[in-house]
């Protein structure tokens, strides 16, 4: 690890990336993993294939998003 | 740090997609303004009355857009930045700018370019309404299976760099990917949905905003989020020795 080096081996300008510990990543990755998930899941295929909340709303405020970014419509 | 990090990604994918909606705008809705036209007057010939407006055209082809534009670049930030948190550091010695900028390419081609090269996007008019659940599931089974091959190349990547040194290895790993790519999809169901008389000047018009949408949209995340990133490594007391990014 770069941290048991002194930091003369290490100038400042070309300073080797710390990688960030996994124990402290892995609850903010499930959090946002879900969180965006959830995010495309409405703007992706809600009230498309599967509905949550009944009605055509959802669906048509997002109409055109849905199909130029790929979504399967209609 | 990995909130203050991951919060950059999704403002990151904010400010891509609101760029992402411009271009959209200019390049996407006059397709989508043809292919309504088209639909409208084929139910007209056809003697169907024309789909009732639950929401009006103009409110889809702006806020309604914006609005799908911002959820979908903040859900890609973040999940983005999630990637990015635990490749620094992990994947080679890059500085946050250049991961960023070479995760971005690779996020673009696997959740992206190998899905759409299956399953393109469509305008409307296109598209059974009856094979919805089908499409949808394929759709998204495709990015599944994108992600398990990027994920496979990469692993056979660190054996194949030993063996056959950096550069070659790394070639032999994208190989790796470009073959299990072309296996899944070779396996997957082909849908082709488009009526005999849909004009193909604006289906090709069509994908080739989305996905100019889709490269506005990844250019501006792997670049902004670099900076941003950087920030955000380098100002934390506990590194002394990374001072640059």
């Amino acid at each position: 690890m770069s941290q048991s080096l002194s930091p003369s081996h290490l100038p400042a300008s070309i300073a080797a990336p710390v990688a960030l510990p996994i124990r402290t990543l892995l609850p903010w990755a499930a959090f946002t993993v879900v969180l965006s998930l959830l995010l495309l899941y409405f703007v992706g295929a809600e009230q498309g294939a599967t509905s949550l909340i009944s009605g055509h709303a959802v669906h048509e405020f997002v109409h055109d998003g849905r199909h130029l970014l790929g979504f399967p419509c209609h | 740090m990995t909130g203050r990090l991951l919060s950059r990604g999704m403002i990151a994918g904010i400010a891509a997609a609101l760029l992402a909606f411009v271009f959209a705008r200019f390049f996407g809705e006059p397709q989508v303004n043809l292919a309504i036209a088209f639909e409208s007057a084929k139910d007209l010939a056809a003697g169907e009355p024309p789909e009732p407006e639950i929401i009006s055209r103009s409110i889809q082809a702006s806020f309604g857009l914006l609005t799908a534009a911002v959820m979908y670049g903040a859900a890609y930030g973040g999940i983005f930045a999630t990637i990015f948190a635990f490749a620094y550091g992990r994947v080679g010695r890059f500085s946050p700018r250049a991961l960023s900028a070479l995760l971005a390419a690779a996020a673009f081609v696997v959740f992206v370019l190998v899905p759409d090269l299956k399953y393109a996007p469509n305008p409307p008019a296109v598209g059974l309404p009856s094979t919805i659940g089908l499409r949808t599931g394929a759709y998204f089974g495709m990015i599944a299976l994108s992600l398990c091959a990027a994920a496979a190349s990469y692993m056979v990547s660190r054996p194949l760099i030993r063996r056959l040194g950096h550069w070659n290895g790394v070639l032999a790993s994208l190989g790796v990917f470009i073959i299990l790519v072309a296996a899944v999809q070779a396996g997957m169901p082909d849908i082709n949905e488009v009526p005999t008389d849909f004009p193909a000047t604006v289906l090709w018009r069509f994908r080739e905003a989305a996905l100019g949408m889709q490269i506005v949209l990844w250019a501006t995340i792997g670049l902004l989020f670099g900076p941003l990133a950087s920030r955000v490594l380098t100002a934390g007391a506990d590194k002394p020795f990374a001072r640059n990014g």
